[in-house]
Parts: C-alpha cells; structure tokens; sequence
C-alpha cells in the first residue's frame, strides 16, 4: 500500500452513561443512586488509509462512524489501540496537525452567523498564519469552484442551507488541509446543491490530493465520491473494500426480471421468489443467489416466458436494508476483508 | 511570518471582528448598559438614609462612589461562562478546539472589544446621572485615573480568569453557570456593589478581605476616588487571585479536554 496518512490500529472507545428508570421512583433513585451503563461506540477498529484516497464511512445511525472520526480528528480521546493522523496522533492536537486536518460537520457551524462569513474567513487566515495575498488567492480560488463569490459579504444568517454549507466548506479549508473529515456534508441539502458539493470535493482532490473521509446518509454521495468504502456497524468493521465488493458479501440475492406472454397469478410467482413489483407483464421477482439456477429453470419450465434479465440489487437498496434491519446476521459478526 | 506579526494579525483580526459583531448587536448593548444601573439605584437609598443617619460618607461622597461603581462594573462585566457553555452544549465548540488557536483567546478580544462598543452607552448614561446630581461632578487626579485604569484592567483579569476557570466545569456538567450564579450572589454583597464596604461591620470587612471580592469593584473605585490607602496590597491580592485562577483553568482544560465528548453532534 502506498504511504498511509491515516493509520488506525485496534481503536476503540466506551463510554459511560447514565440510566434512569421511567417515574417518580426512578427519578429519586437516580438522584440518590445514579447507575452507569458502558456503550462500546467502537470496537478495535483498524484500517489504513492512504494519501489521496476518498473513503466513505457507512452505518447506521449509532453505529460509530461519528465516534471514529472525532477520534481521528482528536476531539474523543480513544479507551483502547492508537491511531496516527498525518504522522501525528491527534489527540495530542499540535499545531502541526491542526494545520493539516479540517472536520466538516453537516449539522455544527463554525461561520459567525450574524456577520458575512468574510469576516469568519478574515479570522481563519488569521489564525492559521496565512498571509493577506495567499489568503485572498485562496478564497478567490474557492469561492470560484464552490460558486459563492457573490455570497461572501452577505451576512450567514441570510444564506440558504446550501450557501452556508459552502461557506462552511470554504472556510474548513482555507488552511488547504491535506486530510479532510466530512461528517454528512450534504445533510438536508437539496439535490442541485448536493450535486455541487460533490463536484467541488472532487475537484479539491484532485487539484491538492488531499485524503477525505467522508460519512453520509446520501448514497449518492458515496457512490460518487467514494471508490473505497469502511463499514461500520455497532462499533466494528465489518468490511473494508470497493463499493461494489458488498454486493457480493451483503447481498445473498439477485433480482430476476421477466416478462410472461400470458397473464399468471400472484401466488404462482411466489413459489419461485419474492415479488418485488409487477407492470403489466413484467415482474420483478428477488431470489437467493444460491437458488437462481434452478429457479430459471424452473421459470422456464412452467411459465410462458418471453424475455428474462438477471441484475444485482441497486448498492443503495442493500446499504439502506442493512441501515434499515440494523442487523446483518452472520455476516455481520465476519472479519473485516480488505481489497 | 514571526510569532509576533502573526499574534498581532490575530488580534487585528478578532478585534475588528468583534466591533463588527457588537456593532450588530447596539440595541442589546444598549440594554445591557441599562441592566447595570443597579449601583445607581443603591446610590439613591444610600444617599437618602446619609441625609437621616449617620454614615461614614455624606450623600455626595455617596454619589460619586456608585457612579464610580458604575463606571467600574461597566468596565469589567464578564460573561464568558455563558458562551462557553452553550459552544459546549450546541456541540460548536468542536470546531474551535480543531482550530490552533486556544479559544480563550477569542474569548478575551471580544469582552475587550466589548468595552469598546458599550462605552458610548455606558457615558451616556453617566452623563445622565451627573446631570440629576451635579454636587456629585469631580475631575479626578491624573494619578489617580492611571492606578484605577491599571486597577480596572486587573480586576477584569481576574474575574475574567476565575470564570473562565468555572465554565472549563462545562466539560463535565450542561449547567457550569450554576456556579457563577452563587460566585455572584457573594460578589454582589461583598464586592461594594450594593453599598461600600466602609458601612459594613469590622467582621465583615475583615473576612471580605481574604476573599477576591472587595478587589473586584471596591478596591478600583477606591482607586478612582483617590481614597485607597493600601494600593500595593490590593494589586498583590488580585495577582494571587488571578495566579490561583490561572492554575485552576488550565487544571481543569486538560481534564475537561481528556473528558469532552463533543456533546450533541
């Protein structure tokens, strides 16, 4: 593998809540006796990730890809294993690392909301040690490829959603950070910003070949964006690799597309699959990988068949049903594979 | 850039940053000037009861002294704790512990730059006051303008140190303002706020003594009035003060940092 910016060996992290019982009884007792309980947000967790590379990060809703990222960035201090970032473990939060790394979080600002975000770019170049000319060429650069240079000097609060989280972006990176941590950098962004978003990221690695991490809800940005995908669910790596390799391991099903000559009752086509949808005379049916041979024989055997597909469910499909049932059965407790 | 250009860009920089938010904000600083006429409200009962009784100080001396605790409380107000506990508990403190810059330093620009935008306010207000008593207008000593300005600038220090070091308490509990809340209600009575300590009982002003309050307002305002007798002792005091701060703060920061979760993100 080429030179590794990130290197995360065995990390993981507890943490420590408390639990209240529902009433009065239980609020005096929590009081008085307040109980903890241990969450394992993440679970020995190890990858490398080299310089240059868009990795998504995908899970469910509480399944540590949040967690892993402010571990990486230094904001969580790690329970257990170790993690080296830009030749830095981040915790330590030097300088040198701070200048190299930027976190975007799709719900937390950092531009000054009553002010033109200017002014929180002003403060950035500050704060960062760029000089006025560097600082100007560089906001003029980014505002160009995000498509906000008319939007600098209005004040944030005045900005759509997708305005701010350009601005944010712009400000994020002023400092040009060699690894790049996105935490839903699209969320609730409408489909054209979206799109744009994911054009100026890709252009940003392009240009400076810096390292992103990226989590998302947004399939789309994933597939857009990300050749190598970490799947993380409750706290482990479950599988490490391209995009496309989880068809293969989570999804133990292909879909059979036909088209009969004659019309055939519901309950004849269940006996050899899942009825996914029916128009007119074509039938989308779900059958076990290991069962397609003899079920397209038996298809057309017994059935009037006229034309006949086999394809792999959408990726979105199966990441939002493994997202969705929050539980992959055996597959979920394999080891990570690697490419 | 040497560190010290790169110090004063950033200074340069927040501070016009923060004009450029209290400017925004004129109408809330124009409240929160109003909201500090308490001193001027005590200085009515005070100068009521020294027309009746017998006090260490005669009505006018009372004026001047709470426009003097006015002008002082002006001057020093902090109120960083409520900021840093809502960046802790919205989550937005993440990105500023991912910047390399220590908050704090944001922090203490814009309560200087505070100052600034508050004046005009804070004047006109006095202005105001001066013009309903005039017995009370005075041209202070040169000498002892200076020492209260050092005495002013010392005293928001510490404060400023003291409550930083309680909101770093944010780190481990959504309500550190708590804290500050009962730190004022002593404030409040010890400080001079409400009535200068040369009224209180001897045992109350000998216990005061060993706390930071009298220092905080009482001690500046002596300054000014050029009544203070031991002005040596009251910068030593708020130095330790301000010593005993420092060393909780930063305490408590690398704790608190060991701890922080990036609550709510």
């Amino acid at each position: 593998m080429p030179e590794a910016v990130i290197e995360v060996e065995a990390l993981g992290k507890t943490y420590r809540t408390s639990v209240k019982q529902p009433g009065f009884r239980g609020t005096l007792r929590h009081y008085f006796r307040r109980q903890y309980r241990e969450i394992e947000a993440v679970r020995s967790v190890s990858f490398r990730i080299a310089r240059g590379e868009v990795v998504g990060f995908l899970g469910a809703n509480g399944a540590g890809k949040t967690t892993t990222l402010k571990m990486l960035t230094g904001l969580v201090h790690p329970t257990s294993g170790r993690a080296r970032v830009a030749g830095h473990e981040p915790f330590r939060r030097e300088r040198e690392f701070l200048e190299r790394i930027t976190l975007v979080m799709g719900n937390k600002q950092q531009l000054l909301w009553d002010l033109p975000a200017l002014e929180t770019l002003r403060i950035n170049a500050a704060i960062y040690r760029l000089d006025e000319a560097t600082a100007q060429a560089r906001i003029a650069e980014l505002s160009e490829l995000l498509e906000i240079q008319d939007k600098l000097r209005e004040p944030v609060r005045k900005l759509s959603l997708g305005e701010r989280m350009k601005c944010e972006l712009l400000a994020a990176l002023l400092h040009r950070p060699e690894v790049l941590f996105l935490d839903e950098p699209t969320l609730g962004l409408d489909v054209n910003a979206q799109d744009s978003i994911r054009g100026f990221l890709r252009e940003y690695n392009r240009r400076h070949r810096a390292t992103i991490v990226l989590t998302s809800h947004y399939m789309a940005d994933i597939t857009a964006l990300c050749e190598r995908v970490l799947l993380i669910h409750r706290g482990a790596l479950i599988y490490d690799g391209e995009l496309r390799g989880i068809l293969e391991r989570f999804a133990p099903y292909r879909e059979v597309e036909l088209t009969l000559d004659a019309g055939v009752a519901d309950e004849v086509l269940e006996r050899f699959g899942e009825v996914a949808s029916r128009k007119g005379r074509t039938t989308r049916l779900i059958v076990r990988r290991e069962d397609v041979t003899r079920t397209l024989q038996q298809l057309l055997r017994e059935l009037p068949v006229s034309d006949l597909a086999i394809k792999d469910p959408p990726i979105e499909q199966i990441v939002g049903r493994l997202f969705r049932e929050g539980s992959l059965g055996e597959e979920g407790s394999a080891e990570p594979r690697t490419p | 850039m040497s560190p010290a250009a790169a110090f004063l860009r950033k200074l340069r920089a927040f501070a016009s940053t923060g004009v450029a938010l209290f400017s925004e904000y004129r109408a809330e600083l124009f409240l929160w000037s109003l909201a500090g006429v308490i001193p001027l409200i005590m200085m009515g009962v005070w100068r009521q009861a020294s027309a009746t009784g017998a006090f260490p100080l005669d009505p006018t001396e009372f004026t001047r002294y709470f426009l003097a605790v006015f002008l002082v409380r002006q001057a020093t107000i902090v109120w960083v704790i409520w900021d840093f506990e809502a960046h802790v508990v919205s989550g937005t403190l993440s990105p500023l512990l991912l910047q390399p810059s220590n908050p704090a330093f944001r922090f203490v620009v814009w309560h200087l730059t505070e100052r600034l935008a508050r004046a005009p306010f804070a004047l006109a207000v006095l202005a105001i006051w001066l013009l309903l008593f005039p017995d009370a207008f005075f041209w202070p000593k040169l000498g002892d303008v200076c020492l209260a300005v050092l005495g002013i600038a010392a005293s928001f220090a510490t404060r400023f140190v003291i409550q930083y070091a309680f909101a770093m308490v944010g780190f481990w509990s959504e309500r550190a303002t708590s804290l500050e809340e009962v730190w004022f209600l002593v404030y409040v009575f010890l400080s001079g706020v409400i009535a200068p300590l040369d009224v209180y009982p001897d045992v109350v002003r000998t216990i005061a003594a060993f706390t930071p309050f009298p220092y905080f307002v009482y001690f500046p305002v002596q300054l000014l009035l050029g009544r203070e007798e031991n002005v040596l002792r009251g910068f030593v005091v708020l130095a330790v003060w301000w010593g005993l701060g420092y060393a909780l703060y930063r305490v408590l920061w690398r704790k608190g940092l060991r701890h922080y979760s990036a609550m709510g993100a």
